[in-house]
């Protein structure tokens, strides 16, 4: 794998790039330089949120001054983050623990199941046994506060997104979009094809911590 | 010790200092659109910058004082209350905002901070991810708990050695002196936003990288406090671009497939995949907030070294700017 590239994101971030691609190995390591930056509390970093391939790094430019001053502070944080990048431990995630999300497919919690069958020439229950027998890995939370974007999806149910998304996807729907497939945490628009639903709250302010799940977490679906 | 919302005007909505620490759950930053206007309504209470303060949008809302309370308003011109000054209101005062003739975004601080119970380790509403939401009618907004002592301390000033001038609205009193806003506030449209180029900048085709910092967008009007939609200038990429979603921040500016662009505000996505050619740094943030649907926007190109070096000054004279009111509260 290639050394990790640094992008400043605007003034007060910076993008570490592990790949351009979705693939469980390159996650791995957005994952583990992810950790390594938490384990390595740097004085100034705000926030730190890893991606399907990469670490979005949000910190407060007055914390990483130099006196030299043809050095700014990307370039004071783009030096550590590469020496913290280059000292992470590639080898797998600590580990982020594991899940089992029960879910009711089909019917009218699933009303895309059917649909996803005709497109890939598998039977509704066929859609059911492959979905609910894979082991995934949270890959990024995104789009919504809670929502797990999960690595692991059996190649035969990769389904194209809706033509036209929904307006409303109903919380705990269970969905395949593309190559991805991931659980809606509460009632947003959508364009994924709905094949079930959990009854677990994937996201609640007021527990601690709020997401049910994490980066790295492995995950299974349990029919019911 | 409480604010009672009578009408909450178009938006309103408690912001502070945002919710850093939960990109990584899906959970942005959120906070104030100006968070410099929000910042300087604190100092002018004496609150440390982060407290919470209302974000008012366009059309003010109604709000009676249920208890009496110095505050500051801040941001945009708006009827009701004597700007960037500490201003004493009564109990019982009953305060009508204005609707904004220029700009979009107002701040209201109260002395001691506007209190309520945190989401998340923040005040701040992000009301796109369905965390918090604007205020209605009836809402009940308490002080903080460092209020009491804070208000009753501002008072006595007030009344003892403070100039005061009053106002046509007997509940309110205000200091004579304010702060100049000039630096720190500006409306001027036809004044470029300054833009730092993304990591797709070279992407775009020549005549789109030219148009980027020569043609005068219009602010489309489904913007919202998540993002300001750019019109009346397509760009165009050499070729489509793939992307795997990654992080994205508040000034982001991303190009989606209609070609018209989008500068991420407050409450932008933790990730997308959309080409990122631009980001619009803090410093320049503020000013490009309070321009409203309808505005028209060009940029300038500003390198990331300038943008930082300006951050930096700016946050050096906010802090001088701090300890001087800070003196004049005393």
């Amino acid at each position: 794998m290639n050394a990790p590239r640094i992008e400043p994101l605007g003034d007060c971030a910076a993008l570490i790039h592990c790949g351009e691609i979705i693939d469980a190995a390159v996650n791995a390591r957005a994952l583990a330089i992810a950790h390594a930056l938490e384990d390595a509390r740097l004085p100034g970093i705000v926030d730190i949120a890893p991606a399907y391939a990469s670490v979005c790094v949000r910190y407060e430019p007055a914390a990483w001054t130099s006196t030299d001053p043809a050095q700014s502070p990307f370039d004071r944080v783009a030096e550590s983050l590469r020496t913290l990048v280059d000292n992470a431990s590639s080898d797998a995630t600590a580990d982020s623990g594991s899940i089992e999300i029960p879910v009711t497919y089909g019917g009218k919690f699933g009303p895309d199941l059917a649909d996803v069958a005709a497109h890939t020439g598998l039977t509704e229950k066929e859609v059911v046994a492959r979905h609910s027998a894979a082991q995934y890995r949270v890959a990024m939370l995104g789009f919504t506060p809670g929502f797990p974007y999960l690595l692991g999806l059996d190649p035969t149910l990769y389904v194209p997104r809706r033509a036209t998304p929904r307006t409303r996807v109903p919380a705990g729907s269970v969905a395949i979009g593309g190559a991805q497939t991931g659980v809606y945490p509460r009632e947003t628009p959508g364009g994924w094809h709905l094949i079930g639903r959990t009854s677990l709250h994937l996201f609640d302010p007021a527990r601690d911590p709020p997401a049910l799940l994490k980066p790295g977490m492995r995950v299974r679906f349990v029919a019911q | 010790m409480s604010i009672s919302v009578l009408a909450p005007g178009w938006q309103t909505s408690m912001q502070d200092g945002g919710r850093h620490g939960f990109a990584a759950l899906g959970v942005g930053a959120s906070g104030a659109m100006d968070d410099v206007s929000r910042r300087l309504a604190n100092l002018l209470v004496g609150n440390a910058d982060d407290a919470a303060a209302l974000e008012i949008t366009l059309r003010g809302p109604r709000l009676r004082f249920d208890a009496d309370c110095v505050v500051a308003l801040t941001g945009a011109p708006l009827d009701g209350l004597p700007m960037w000054r500490p201003v004493a209101v009564r109990a019982g005062t009953e305060i009508a905002f204005g609707t904004m003739a220029h700009g979009a975004y107002a701040y209201l601080a109260v002395a001691g901070g506007v209190g309520g119970n945190k989401i998340i380790a923040s005040r701040s509403a992000d009301i796109a991810a369905g965390l918090g939401q604007a205020l209605a009618a009836g809402d009940v907004l308490p002080f903080a708990n460092e209020s009491r002592m804070a208000h009753r301390e501002l008072w006595r000033r007030f009344d003892s050695s403070q100039p005061q001038t009053s106002t046509e609205n007997p509940g309110v009193v205000s200091a004579k002196w304010s702060l100049n806003p000039r630096p720190w506030f500006e409306l001027d449209p036809h004044n470029p936003i300054g833009m730092v180029e993304g990591a797709h900048f070279a992407q775009l085709i020549d005549s789109a990288r030219h148009a980027l910092f020569h043609a005068t967008f219009r602010i489309g009007g489904d913007s919202s406090r998540m993002g300001l939609r750019l019109r009346e200038a397509r760009l165009e990429l050499r070729a489509p671009l793939e992307l795997v979603s990654a992080g994205l921040v508040p000034g982001t500016m991303q190009l989606p497939p209609s070609g018209d662009p989008i500068v991420l505000m407050a409450e932008a996505p933790t990730c997308g995949g959309y080409p990122r050619i631009g980001h619009v740094p803090a410093v320049e943030l503020p000013r490009l907030a309070q321009r409203r649907p309808g505005d028209s926007v060009r940029f300038a190109p500003m390198s990331l070294g300038a943008a930082q070096t300006r951050y930096l000054e700016r946050e050096r004279a906010l802090a001088a700017l701090a300890r001087t009111i800070r003196d004049r509260l005393q």
